[in-house]
Protein backbone atom coordinates (compact mmCIF):
# COMPACT_ATOMS: atom_id res chain seq x y z
CA UNK A 1 0.00 0.00 0.00
CA UNK A 2 1.45 3.26 -1.03
CA UNK A 3 2.00 5.62 1.58
CA UNK A 4 -0.35 8.73 1.38
CA UNK A 5 0.85 10.57 3.97
CA UNK A 6 -0.27 14.25 4.22
CA UNK A 7 2.69 15.54 6.07
CA UNK A 8 0.89 18.95 6.52
CA UNK A 9 -1.30 17.73 9.20
CA UNK A 10 0.92 18.43 12.44
CA UNK A 11 0.26 16.11 15.54
CA UNK A 12 -0.76 18.05 18.38
CA UNK A 13 -2.68 18.06 21.48
CA UNK A 14 -4.19 14.83 23.03
CA UNK A 15 -5.73 13.21 19.69
CA UNK A 16 -1.47 14.07 18.41
CA UNK A 17 -0.32 12.02 21.21
CA UNK A 18 -2.46 9.19 21.38
CA UNK A 19 -2.28 8.50 17.38
CA UNK A 20 1.53 8.70 17.51
CA UNK A 21 1.41 5.83 20.57
CA UNK A 22 -0.03 3.62 17.91
CA UNK A 23 3.56 4.13 16.10
CA UNK A 24 4.12 2.12 12.72
CA UNK A 25 0.66 1.07 12.48
CA UNK A 26 -0.56 4.20 11.39
CA UNK A 27 0.10 4.93 7.71
CA UNK A 28 -1.22 8.21 7.35
CA UNK A 29 -2.89 11.05 9.26
CA UNK A 30 -5.85 12.86 7.96
CA UNK A 31 -6.91 14.76 10.39
CA UNK A 32 -5.92 16.16 13.86
CA UNK A 33 -7.79 18.51 15.55
CA UNK A 34 -8.45 19.60 19.32
CA UNK A 35 -10.83 16.70 19.93
CA UNK A 36 -10.81 15.19 16.47
CA UNK A 37 -8.68 12.67 14.39
CA UNK A 38 -8.48 10.70 11.64
CA UNK A 39 -5.97 8.12 10.90
CA UNK A 40 -5.56 4.96 8.37
CA UNK A 41 -4.26 1.71 10.16
CA UNK A 42 -2.63 -0.67 8.74
CA UNK A 43 -5.40 -3.42 7.69
CA UNK A 44 -3.38 -6.79 8.99
CA UNK A 45 -3.10 -5.27 12.57
CA UNK A 46 -6.41 -3.73 13.56
CA UNK A 47 -6.63 -6.60 16.49
CA UNK A 48 -3.35 -4.63 17.97
CA UNK A 49 -4.13 -1.63 17.34
CA UNK A 50 -7.62 -2.18 19.10
CA UNK A 51 -5.22 -4.06 21.75
CA UNK A 52 -3.22 -0.98 22.04
CA UNK A 53 -6.29 2.04 22.13
CA UNK A 54 -8.28 0.16 24.79
CA UNK A 55 -5.61 0.28 27.19
CA UNK A 56 -5.12 3.81 27.06
CA UNK A 57 -7.35 5.17 30.26
CA UNK A 58 -10.93 6.31 29.77
CA UNK A 59 -10.99 4.64 26.25
CA UNK A 60 -14.20 2.67 24.92
CA UNK A 61 -15.29 1.86 21.41
CA UNK A 62 -18.16 4.09 20.34
CA UNK A 63 -19.30 1.90 17.02
CA UNK A 64 -17.52 1.47 13.83
CA UNK A 65 -18.66 2.58 10.60
CA UNK A 66 -18.57 0.64 7.62
CA UNK A 67 -17.77 2.68 3.95
CA UNK A 68 -18.17 1.03 0.66
CA UNK A 69 -15.36 2.48 -1.59
CA UNK A 70 -13.63 1.92 -4.86
CA UNK A 71 -11.35 -0.47 -3.50
CA UNK A 72 -13.31 -2.32 -0.70
CA UNK A 73 -15.34 -1.83 2.12
CA UNK A 74 -13.50 1.13 4.62
CA UNK A 75 -14.28 -0.08 8.17
CA UNK A 76 -14.07 3.25 10.77
CA UNK A 77 -13.40 2.34 13.97
CA UNK A 78 -14.53 5.65 16.16
CA UNK A 79 -12.59 5.52 19.43
CA UNK A 80 -13.42 7.87 21.81
CA UNK A 81 -10.99 8.81 24.75
CA UNK A 82 -12.40 10.37 27.72
CA UNK A 83 -10.44 12.30 30.62
CA UNK A 84 -10.31 10.94 34.01
CA UNK A 85 -11.44 11.53 36.15
CA UNK A 86 -14.30 12.88 34.28
CA UNK A 87 -14.94 17.05 33.91
CA UNK A 88 -13.23 17.68 36.99
CA UNK A 89 -10.56 19.77 34.43
CA UNK A 90 -12.34 21.82 31.58
CA UNK A 91 -9.22 21.79 29.62
CA UNK A 92 -8.94 18.19 29.37
CA UNK A 93 -11.69 17.28 27.05
CA UNK A 94 -13.00 13.77 25.53
CA UNK A 95 -11.81 13.18 22.23
CA UNK A 96 -12.94 11.24 19.16
CA UNK A 97 -10.53 9.10 17.39
CA UNK A 98 -11.46 7.36 13.98
CA UNK A 99 -8.82 4.76 12.68
CA UNK A 100 -9.57 3.83 9.39
CA UNK A 101 -8.87 0.39 7.86
CA UNK A 102 -9.48 -1.21 4.28
CA UNK A 103 -10.97 -4.20 3.65
CA UNK A 104 -9.70 -4.97 -0.36
CA UNK A 105 -11.66 -6.28 -3.11
CA UNK A 106 -12.14 -8.82 -3.87
CA UNK A 107 -12.17 -11.13 0.31
CA UNK A 108 -12.58 -7.70 1.48
CA UNK A 109 -11.77 -9.36 4.96
CA UNK A 110 -10.20 -7.97 8.24
CA UNK A 111 -9.28 -9.86 11.22
CA UNK A 112 -12.46 -9.40 13.89
CA UNK A 113 -11.79 -7.38 16.65
CA UNK A 114 -14.62 -8.51 18.80
CA UNK A 115 -12.60 -11.38 21.13
CA UNK A 116 -10.75 -8.29 22.11
CA UNK A 117 -13.37 -6.03 22.73
CA UNK A 118 -16.58 -7.48 23.12
CA UNK A 119 -18.51 -4.01 22.18
CA UNK A 120 -17.55 -4.94 18.31
CA UNK A 121 -19.34 -7.57 18.44
CA UNK A 122 -22.56 -6.53 17.01
CA UNK A 123 -21.54 -3.74 14.57
CA UNK A 124 -19.06 -6.38 12.86
CA UNK A 125 -22.29 -8.75 12.30
CA UNK A 126 -23.95 -4.88 11.12
CA UNK A 127 -20.93 -4.47 8.65
CA UNK A 128 -21.26 -8.04 7.59
CA UNK A 129 -25.07 -8.18 7.21
CA UNK A 130 -25.25 -4.34 4.94
CA UNK A 131 -22.36 -4.34 2.98
CA UNK A 132 -20.38 -7.70 2.96
CA UNK A 133 -17.51 -6.63 4.81
CA UNK A 134 -16.02 -10.21 6.36
CA UNK A 135 -14.29 -10.48 10.02
CA UNK A 136 -11.86 -13.31 10.21
CA UNK A 137 -12.27 -15.59 13.23
CA UNK A 138 -15.46 -13.71 14.87
CA UNK A 139 -17.21 -15.60 17.47
CA UNK A 140 -20.66 -15.37 16.59
CA UNK A 141 -20.86 -14.47 12.70
CA UNK A 142 -24.85 -14.95 12.11
CA UNK A 143 -27.43 -12.65 11.33
CA UNK A 144 -28.19 -9.51 13.05
CA UNK A 145 -29.74 -6.87 10.69
CA UNK A 146 -30.91 -9.03 7.89
CA UNK A 147 -33.80 -11.07 7.66
CA UNK A 148 -32.95 -15.12 7.57
CA UNK A 149 -34.77 -15.40 4.31
CA UNK A 150 -32.66 -12.52 2.48
CA UNK A 151 -30.26 -13.75 0.01
CA UNK A 152 -27.00 -14.26 0.55
CA UNK A 153 -24.42 -12.18 -1.51
CA UNK A 154 -26.79 -9.14 -1.21
CA UNK A 155 -26.06 -6.20 0.85
CA UNK A 156 -28.39 -3.23 1.34
CA UNK A 157 -25.99 -0.49 1.94
CA UNK A 158 -24.11 -0.92 -1.36
CA UNK A 159 -23.78 1.86 -3.21
CA UNK A 160 -24.84 -0.07 -6.31
CA UNK A 161 -27.98 -1.33 -4.50
CA UNK A 162 -31.50 0.74 -5.67
CA UNK A 163 -33.55 1.06 -2.57
CA UNK A 164 -36.36 1.85 -5.54
CA UNK A 165 -35.14 -0.68 -8.25
CA UNK A 166 -33.74 -3.82 -5.98
CA UNK A 167 -36.37 -4.13 -3.75
CA UNK A 168 -35.91 -6.81 -0.93
CA UNK A 169 -37.60 -10.21 -1.54
CA UNK A 170 -40.53 -10.90 0.25
CA UNK A 171 -40.16 -13.48 3.66
CA UNK A 172 -41.59 -16.91 2.72
CA UNK A 173 -44.41 -16.92 3.99
CA UNK A 174 -45.94 -13.59 2.52
CA UNK A 175 -47.16 -13.36 -1.08
CA UNK A 176 -46.64 -9.76 -2.73
CA UNK A 177 -49.45 -6.98 -2.33
CA UNK A 178 -52.35 -7.26 -4.63
CA UNK A 179 -51.55 -4.31 -7.29
CA UNK A 180 -54.69 -2.71 -9.06
CA UNK A 181 -55.30 -3.99 -12.82
CA UNK A 182 -55.10 -0.26 -14.01
CA UNK A 183 -52.10 1.16 -12.17
CA UNK A 184 -50.13 -2.05 -13.89
CA UNK A 185 -51.23 -1.44 -17.14
CA UNK A 186 -49.65 2.27 -16.45
CA UNK A 187 -46.07 0.80 -15.55
CA UNK B 1 -25.15 -30.77 35.35
CA UNK B 2 -29.00 -30.20 35.65
CA UNK B 3 -31.49 -30.48 32.27
CA UNK B 4 -31.25 -27.10 29.94
CA UNK B 5 -34.07 -25.37 28.61
CA UNK B 6 -34.55 -22.62 26.34
CA UNK B 7 -36.91 -19.77 27.51
CA UNK B 8 -38.49 -17.81 24.22
CA UNK B 9 -39.39 -14.35 25.27
CA UNK B 10 -40.75 -12.42 21.81
CA UNK B 11 -40.40 -11.61 19.11
CA UNK B 12 -43.81 -10.10 20.13
CA UNK B 13 -42.78 -8.99 23.40
CA UNK B 14 -45.10 -9.39 26.49
CA UNK B 15 -44.54 -6.50 28.47
CA UNK B 16 -42.10 -3.90 25.65
CA UNK B 17 -44.28 -2.67 23.13
CA UNK B 18 -41.82 -3.47 20.11
CA UNK B 19 -40.52 -6.72 18.44
CA UNK B 20 -37.12 -7.84 20.16
CA UNK B 21 -36.24 -11.50 20.69
CA UNK B 22 -34.78 -12.83 23.93
CA UNK B 23 -34.00 -16.83 24.30
CA UNK B 24 -32.90 -17.48 27.83
CA UNK B 25 -30.87 -20.82 28.08
CA UNK B 26 -32.01 -21.77 31.83
CA UNK B 27 -31.51 -24.82 34.31
CA UNK B 28 -33.88 -25.07 36.38
CA UNK B 29 -35.22 -21.37 37.10
CA UNK B 30 -31.51 -19.93 36.66
CA UNK B 31 -30.54 -18.43 33.66
CA UNK B 32 -27.56 -19.75 32.50
CA UNK B 33 -27.04 -17.81 29.20
CA UNK B 34 -29.17 -14.91 26.78
CA UNK B 35 -29.08 -14.69 23.04
CA UNK B 36 -30.67 -11.42 21.87
CA UNK B 37 -31.81 -10.86 18.32
CA UNK B 38 -33.48 -7.64 17.39
CA UNK B 39 -34.07 -5.71 14.37
CA UNK B 40 -37.54 -6.82 13.31
CA UNK B 41 -38.26 -3.19 12.46
CA UNK B 42 -35.18 -2.53 10.70
CA UNK B 43 -36.11 0.21 8.54
CA UNK B 44 -33.23 1.45 6.74
CA UNK B 45 -32.60 5.03 7.69
CA UNK B 46 -28.95 5.23 6.79
CA UNK B 47 -29.67 4.23 2.92
CA UNK B 48 -32.48 6.50 3.34
CA UNK B 49 -30.89 9.25 4.11
CA UNK B 50 -27.85 8.76 1.01
CA UNK B 51 -31.19 10.63 -0.81
CA UNK B 52 -32.43 13.12 0.89
CA UNK B 53 -30.34 16.76 1.24
CA UNK B 54 -28.62 17.69 4.31
CA UNK B 55 -31.47 19.45 5.57
CA UNK B 56 -33.86 16.90 5.20
CA UNK B 57 -32.13 14.83 6.67
CA UNK B 58 -32.92 15.44 10.25
CA UNK B 59 -36.61 14.90 9.89
CA UNK B 60 -35.43 11.71 9.32
CA UNK B 61 -32.92 10.73 11.93
CA UNK B 62 -35.37 12.19 14.82
CA UNK B 63 -37.90 9.75 13.44
CA UNK B 64 -34.98 6.98 14.59
CA UNK B 65 -36.79 6.82 18.01
CA UNK B 66 -39.61 8.68 18.96
CA UNK B 67 -38.18 9.32 22.61
CA UNK B 68 -34.40 10.77 21.74
CA UNK B 69 -36.63 12.43 18.61
CA UNK B 70 -33.86 15.97 19.92
CA UNK B 71 -30.56 13.82 20.55
CA UNK B 72 -30.86 12.15 17.42
CA UNK B 73 -30.86 15.24 14.99
CA UNK B 74 -28.92 17.37 17.16
CA UNK B 75 -26.22 14.33 16.63
CA UNK B 76 -26.13 14.38 13.45
CA UNK B 77 -26.91 18.29 12.96
CA UNK B 78 -23.26 18.05 14.74
CA UNK B 79 -21.69 16.16 12.20
CA UNK B 80 -22.53 17.88 10.09
CA UNK B 81 -21.39 21.38 11.91
CA UNK B 82 -18.19 20.07 12.19
CA UNK B 83 -17.61 19.42 8.37
CA UNK B 84 -18.64 22.88 7.30
CA UNK B 85 -16.98 24.55 10.81
CA UNK B 86 -19.88 26.60 11.63
CA UNK B 87 -20.56 28.77 14.70
CA UNK B 88 -23.50 28.21 16.30
CA UNK B 89 -24.94 31.50 17.93
CA UNK B 90 -25.03 31.16 21.57
CA UNK B 91 -28.90 31.97 21.85
CA UNK B 92 -29.55 28.41 19.60
CA UNK B 93 -27.19 26.70 21.91
CA UNK B 94 -29.32 27.33 24.70
CA UNK B 95 -32.06 26.72 23.25
CA UNK B 96 -30.93 23.26 22.05
CA UNK B 97 -29.97 22.75 25.28
CA UNK B 98 -33.45 23.62 27.31
CA UNK B 99 -35.02 20.73 24.28
CA UNK B 100 -32.69 18.63 25.09
CA UNK B 101 -32.88 18.37 28.57
CA UNK B 102 -36.99 18.50 28.58
CA UNK B 103 -36.43 15.29 26.89
CA UNK B 104 -34.29 13.80 28.99
CA UNK B 105 -36.72 14.73 31.77
CA UNK B 106 -39.78 12.99 29.95
CA UNK B 107 -38.05 9.99 29.03
CA UNK B 108 -36.62 8.91 32.41
CA UNK B 109 -39.95 9.69 33.88
CA UNK B 110 -41.31 7.35 31.27
CA UNK B 111 -38.99 4.81 32.39
CA UNK B 112 -39.91 5.01 36.02
CA UNK B 113 -43.50 4.56 35.40
CA UNK B 114 -42.67 1.68 33.31
CA UNK B 115 -40.35 0.35 35.62
CA UNK B 116 -42.74 -0.22 37.85
CA UNK B 117 -45.42 -1.38 35.73
CA UNK B 118 -42.73 -3.97 34.77
CA UNK B 119 -42.63 -4.98 38.38
CA UNK B 120 -46.14 -4.57 38.75
CA UNK B 121 -46.34 -1.73 40.67
CA UNK B 122 -49.04 0.84 38.74
CA UNK B 123 -49.23 3.21 41.25
CA UNK B 124 -45.17 4.69 40.73
CA UNK B 125 -46.55 4.10 36.45
CA UNK B 126 -49.97 6.41 37.29
CA UNK B 127 -47.83 8.78 39.28
CA UNK B 128 -44.48 8.96 37.01
CA UNK B 129 -46.70 9.31 33.77
CA UNK B 130 -49.18 12.03 35.84
CA UNK B 131 -45.55 14.12 36.33
CA UNK B 132 -44.51 13.79 32.65
CA UNK B 133 -47.73 15.05 31.08
CA UNK B 134 -47.02 18.39 31.56
CA UNK B 135 -43.36 18.07 30.41
CA UNK B 136 -45.07 16.45 26.89
CA UNK B 137 -47.42 20.02 27.15
CA UNK B 138 -44.11 22.58 27.65
CA UNK B 139 -42.54 20.54 24.34
CA UNK B 140 -45.55 21.20 21.87
CA UNK B 141 -45.90 24.51 23.01
CA UNK B 142 -42.27 25.48 22.55
CA UNK B 143 -41.76 23.21 19.50
CA UNK B 144 -45.15 22.15 18.06
CA UNK B 145 -44.96 18.53 19.15
CA UNK B 146 -45.25 16.26 21.73
CA UNK B 147 -42.71 14.24 19.96
CA UNK B 148 -40.41 14.78 16.60
CA UNK B 149 -39.99 18.36 17.93
CA UNK B 150 -37.94 19.62 14.35
CA UNK B 151 -35.83 21.64 16.40
CA UNK B 152 -32.83 21.68 15.63
CA UNK B 153 -31.02 22.52 11.98
CA UNK B 154 -28.11 22.96 10.55
CA UNK B 155 -26.62 26.55 11.72
CA UNK B 156 -28.88 27.17 14.85
CA UNK B 157 -32.52 26.39 15.63
CA UNK B 158 -35.27 26.73 13.34
CA UNK B 159 -37.60 28.79 15.99
CA UNK B 160 -36.95 30.82 18.80
CA UNK B 161 -38.87 30.66 21.98
CA UNK B 162 -40.76 34.02 23.60
CA UNK B 163 -40.33 35.21 27.07
CA UNK B 164 -43.74 34.06 27.61
CA UNK B 165 -42.80 29.94 27.07
CA UNK B 166 -39.63 30.31 28.44
CA UNK B 167 -41.23 31.90 31.91
CA UNK B 168 -43.25 28.85 31.39
CA UNK B 169 -41.25 26.19 31.03
CA UNK B 170 -39.42 27.77 34.19
CA UNK B 171 -42.37 27.97 36.20
CA UNK B 172 -43.93 24.64 35.39
CA UNK B 173 -39.71 23.07 35.51
CA UNK B 174 -40.01 24.24 39.41
CA UNK B 175 -43.01 22.68 40.01
CA UNK B 176 -41.78 19.21 38.96
CA UNK B 177 -39.29 19.18 42.11
CA UNK B 178 -41.83 18.74 44.67
CA UNK B 179 -43.53 15.68 42.66
CA UNK B 180 -39.82 14.29 41.77
CA UNK B 181 -38.66 14.54 45.21
CA UNK B 182 -42.16 12.58 46.48
CA UNK B 183 -41.36 10.05 43.83
CA UNK B 184 -37.74 9.44 44.83
CA UNK B 185 -38.15 9.59 48.55
CA UNK B 186 -41.28 6.55 47.88
CA UNK B 187 -39.17 4.63 45.46
CA UNK B 188 -35.55 4.77 47.25
CA UNK B 189 -37.28 4.34 50.41
CA UNK B 190 -39.80 1.43 49.50
CA UNK B 191 -38.60 -1.91 51.25
CA UNK B 192 -40.25 -3.86 48.46
CA UNK B 193 -38.35 -1.95 45.69
CA UNK B 194 -35.47 -2.71 47.47
CA UNK B 195 -35.65 -6.77 48.05
CA UNK B 196 -36.98 -6.37 44.48
CA UNK B 197 -33.98 -4.23 42.70
CA UNK B 198 -31.01 -4.54 44.81
CA UNK B 199 -28.68 -6.66 43.88
CA UNK B 200 -30.09 -7.97 40.90
CA UNK B 201 -28.69 -7.45 37.23
CA UNK B 202 -25.37 -6.62 38.34
CA UNK B 203 -23.21 -5.09 35.67
CA UNK B 204 -19.41 -4.49 36.65
CA UNK B 205 -17.73 -1.31 35.91
CA UNK B 206 -14.78 -3.70 34.00
CA UNK B 207 -17.88 -5.26 32.07
CA UNK B 208 -19.96 -2.19 31.38
CA UNK B 209 -16.21 -0.79 29.67
CA UNK B 210 -15.93 -3.61 27.66
CA UNK B 211 -19.28 -4.05 26.28
CA UNK B 212 -19.14 -0.20 25.69
CA UNK B 213 -21.68 0.45 28.20
CA UNK B 214 -23.61 4.00 28.04
CA UNK B 215 -25.86 6.50 29.47
CA UNK B 216 -27.37 5.47 32.96
CA UNK B 217 -26.56 1.78 32.09
CA UNK B 218 -22.82 2.64 32.85
CA UNK B 219 -23.33 5.44 35.44
CA UNK B 220 -25.27 3.02 37.66
CA UNK B 221 -21.89 0.84 37.39
CA UNK B 222 -19.60 3.81 38.40
CA UNK B 223 -18.44 4.20 35.45
CA UNK B 224 -18.72 8.67 34.48
CA UNK B 225 -19.52 8.05 31.26
CA UNK B 226 -21.50 11.53 29.96
CA UNK B 227 -21.03 13.06 26.77
CA UNK B 228 -21.63 16.38 28.32
CA UNK B 229 -19.03 16.68 30.20
CA UNK B 230 -16.62 14.56 28.83
CA UNK B 231 -16.80 16.75 25.29
CA UNK B 232 -19.45 19.96 26.06
CA UNK B 233 -21.72 20.78 23.44
CA UNK B 234 -24.45 23.57 22.88
CA UNK B 235 -24.42 25.33 26.29
CA UNK B 236 -23.26 22.26 28.83
CA UNK B 237 -20.34 23.96 29.14
CA UNK B 238 -21.89 27.10 30.41
CA UNK B 239 -24.02 25.92 33.00
CA UNK B 240 -23.65 24.08 36.16
CA UNK B 241 -24.51 20.94 36.55
CA UNK B 242 -23.23 17.39 38.67
CA UNK B 243 -22.67 14.52 36.77
CA UNK B 244 -24.53 11.23 38.50
CA UNK B 245 -23.11 8.18 39.45
CA UNK B 246 -23.78 5.23 41.95
CA UNK B 247 -21.72 2.26 42.27
CA UNK B 248 -22.91 -1.23 42.25
CA UNK B 249 -24.16 -1.69 38.84
CA UNK B 250 -27.61 -3.32 40.16
CA UNK B 251 -30.98 -2.09 38.80
CA UNK B 252 -31.68 -0.07 41.85
CA UNK B 253 -28.73 1.63 41.07
CA UNK B 254 -29.43 2.41 37.12
CA UNK B 255 -33.09 3.81 38.95
CA UNK B 256 -31.43 6.19 41.13
CA UNK B 257 -29.19 7.96 38.34
CA UNK B 258 -32.19 8.48 36.68
CA UNK B 259 -34.60 9.41 38.78
CA UNK B 260 -31.36 12.36 40.44
CA UNK B 261 -30.88 13.31 36.37
CA UNK B 262 -34.30 14.61 36.69
CA UNK B 263 -33.29 17.45 39.40
CA UNK B 264 -30.00 18.03 37.66
CA UNK B 265 -32.41 18.24 34.26
CA UNK B 266 -34.02 21.01 36.18
CA UNK B 267 -31.15 22.70 36.99
CA UNK B 268 -30.11 23.07 33.70
CA UNK B 269 -33.36 24.01 32.15
CA UNK B 270 -33.19 27.27 34.95
CA UNK B 271 -30.23 28.41 34.35
CA UNK B 272 -30.62 28.13 30.65
CA UNK B 273 -33.93 30.20 30.70
CA UNK B 274 -32.39 32.89 33.30
CA UNK B 275 -29.66 33.09 30.61
CA UNK B 276 -31.87 33.99 27.84
CA UNK B 277 -34.90 36.33 29.70
CA UNK B 278 -31.35 38.32 30.74
CA UNK B 279 -30.27 37.88 27.00
CA UNK B 280 -32.91 38.67 24.78
CA UNK B 281 -33.02 38.80 21.47
CA UNK B 282 -29.98 38.28 19.18
CA UNK B 283 -29.64 35.30 15.99
CA UNK B 284 -30.81 32.21 16.38
CA UNK B 285 -29.54 30.60 12.72
CA UNK B 286 -26.19 31.08 11.62
CA UNK B 287 -25.91 31.07 7.74
CA UNK B 288 -25.10 27.88 6.34
CA UNK B 289 -24.59 28.07 2.38
CA UNK B 290 -22.79 24.77 1.33
CA UNK B 291 -21.46 21.83 2.88
CA UNK B 292 -17.52 20.92 1.62
CA UNK B 293 -16.03 17.39 1.24
CA UNK B 294 -15.11 16.29 4.54
CA UNK B 295 -16.24 13.81 7.51
CA UNK B 296 -17.75 14.46 11.04
CA UNK B 297 -18.73 13.12 13.71
CA UNK B 298 -20.96 13.88 16.33
CA UNK B 299 -22.26 12.81 19.67
CA UNK B 300 -24.89 13.49 22.35
CA UNK B 301 -26.32 12.10 25.60
CA UNK B 302 -29.62 11.46 24.99
CA UNK B 303 -31.37 9.79 27.67
CA UNK B 304 -30.65 6.45 27.38
CA UNK B 305 -26.89 7.28 26.21
CA UNK B 306 -24.48 8.61 24.11
CA UNK B 307 -25.67 8.49 20.22
CA UNK B 308 -23.16 8.74 17.94
CA UNK B 309 -23.00 9.78 14.31
CA UNK B 310 -20.71 9.61 11.28
CA UNK B 311 -21.51 11.97 8.60
CA UNK B 312 -19.29 12.17 5.36
CA UNK B 313 -19.68 14.96 2.78
CA UNK B 314 -18.32 14.66 -1.11
CA UNK B 315 -19.51 18.62 -1.33
CA UNK B 316 -22.97 17.87 -3.10
CA UNK B 317 -26.09 18.52 -1.50
CA UNK B 318 -26.62 14.84 0.26
CA UNK B 319 -24.31 13.07 2.72
CA UNK B 320 -22.49 10.22 1.03
CA UNK B 321 -22.67 7.81 4.34
CA UNK B 322 -24.54 8.61 7.55
CA UNK B 323 -24.16 6.06 10.07
CA UNK B 324 -26.20 6.01 12.95
CA UNK B 325 -25.87 4.03 16.13
CA UNK B 326 -28.00 4.47 19.05
CA UNK B 327 -27.37 3.93 22.60
CA UNK B 328 -29.26 0.24 23.00
CA UNK B 329 -26.94 -1.16 20.56
CA UNK B 330 -24.30 -0.93 22.80
CA UNK B 331 -26.64 -1.41 25.97
CA UNK B 332 -28.59 -4.29 24.39
CA UNK B 333 -25.72 -6.34 24.91
CA UNK B 334 -24.82 -5.77 28.31
CA UNK B 335 -27.48 -8.81 28.94
CA UNK B 336 -24.62 -11.30 28.13
CA UNK B 337 -22.93 -10.20 31.06
CA UNK B 338 -25.47 -8.70 33.78
CA UNK B 339 -28.48 -11.93 33.11
CA UNK B 340 -26.06 -14.84 33.86
CA UNK B 341 -27.26 -16.41 37.22
CA UNK B 342 -30.41 -14.18 37.57
CA UNK B 343 -33.83 -16.12 38.35
CA UNK B 344 -36.28 -15.62 35.32
CA UNK B 345 -38.14 -13.12 37.32
CA UNK B 346 -35.58 -10.82 37.86
CA UNK B 347 -34.85 -11.26 34.56
CA UNK B 348 -37.59 -9.11 33.22
CA UNK B 349 -36.74 -5.92 35.11
CA UNK B 350 -33.11 -6.05 33.97
CA UNK B 351 -33.87 -6.60 30.65
CA UNK B 352 -36.01 -3.40 31.02
CA UNK B 353 -33.19 -1.79 33.30
CA UNK B 354 -31.26 0.05 30.19
CA UNK B 355 -34.63 1.13 28.90
CA UNK B 356 -34.17 -0.23 25.76
CA UNK B 357 -35.47 1.52 22.93
CA UNK B 358 -36.81 0.02 19.24
CA UNK B 359 -38.23 2.21 17.39
CA UNK B 360 -42.13 2.54 17.90
CA UNK B 361 -43.15 5.28 15.83
CA UNK B 362 -43.70 3.86 12.15
CA UNK B 363 -47.50 2.32 13.33
CA UNK B 364 -50.56 3.70 13.79
CA UNK B 365 -53.95 2.99 14.33
CA UNK B 366 -57.23 3.50 12.64
CA UNK B 367 -60.48 4.07 14.59
CA UNK B 368 -63.24 2.61 12.57
CA UNK B 369 -66.95 2.91 13.74
CA UNK B 370 -68.49 -0.48 14.51
CA UNK B 371 -71.29 -0.53 12.70
CA UNK B 372 -70.67 1.39 9.61
CA UNK B 373 -67.17 0.36 9.24
CA UNK B 374 -66.36 4.02 8.47
CA UNK B 375 -63.01 5.41 9.64
CA UNK B 376 -63.82 7.63 12.55
CA UNK B 377 -60.28 9.79 11.62
CA UNK B 378 -58.41 9.60 8.74
CA UNK B 379 -54.48 11.26 8.66
CA UNK B 380 -55.18 14.75 7.56
CA UNK B 381 -58.35 15.30 10.12
CA UNK B 382 -55.58 13.80 13.08
CA UNK B 383 -53.21 16.78 12.34
CA UNK B 384 -56.20 19.05 11.87
CA UNK B 385 -57.16 18.00 15.41
CA UNK B 386 -53.30 18.21 17.00
CA UNK B 387 -52.98 21.54 14.86
CA UNK B 388 -55.84 22.89 17.40
CA UNK B 389 -55.16 21.34 20.41
CA UNK B 390 -51.74 23.04 20.29
CA UNK B 391 -53.42 26.53 18.62
CA UNK B 392 -55.97 26.12 22.24
CA UNK B 393 -52.68 25.62 24.80
CA UNK B 394 -50.55 28.22 23.57
CA UNK B 395 -53.89 30.58 24.13
CA UNK B 396 -54.06 29.49 27.50
CA UNK B 397 -50.71 30.83 28.08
Amino acid sequence: MTMATQTDVPLTGEVGRIIEALGADVLALEQCQARRGIARINPGRVVEVARRMFEFDGARLATATGLDVRDGIDVLYHWIVEPRPAGEDPTKAGVVVTLKALARRPDMTLDSIANVIPAANWIEREMHDLLGANFRGHPDMRRLVLDDSWPEGIHPLRKGFDQVLDRPPLPPNQSPPDVPQSQEKQQ
Amino acid sequence: MSHRTVVNIGPFHPLQEEAEFFQLYVEGETVVDVDVRISYNHRGIEKLDEFKTFDQVPFVVERVCGICSASHPLAYIQAVEEIAHVEVPERALYLRTIVNELERLHSHLLWVGLAGHFLGYNTVFMWAWKYREPIMELLEVATGSRVNYANCKVGGVRRDMTDDQLRQIETDCTELVGPLEMLTKAVLDDPVLHARLKNVGVLTAEDARAYGALGPTARGSGVPIDVRSDDPYAAYDRVDWKLITTDGGDVFGKAVVRLLECFEAVKIIRQCVAHLLKNPGGEIDANVEAIPPGEGVGHVEAPRGETFHYVRSDGSNRPVRHKVRAPSFNNIPTFKASCIGLQIPDVAITLASVDPCYSCTERMCRAVDAQTRKPLYDFAELVRLSQLKTERMKKQW
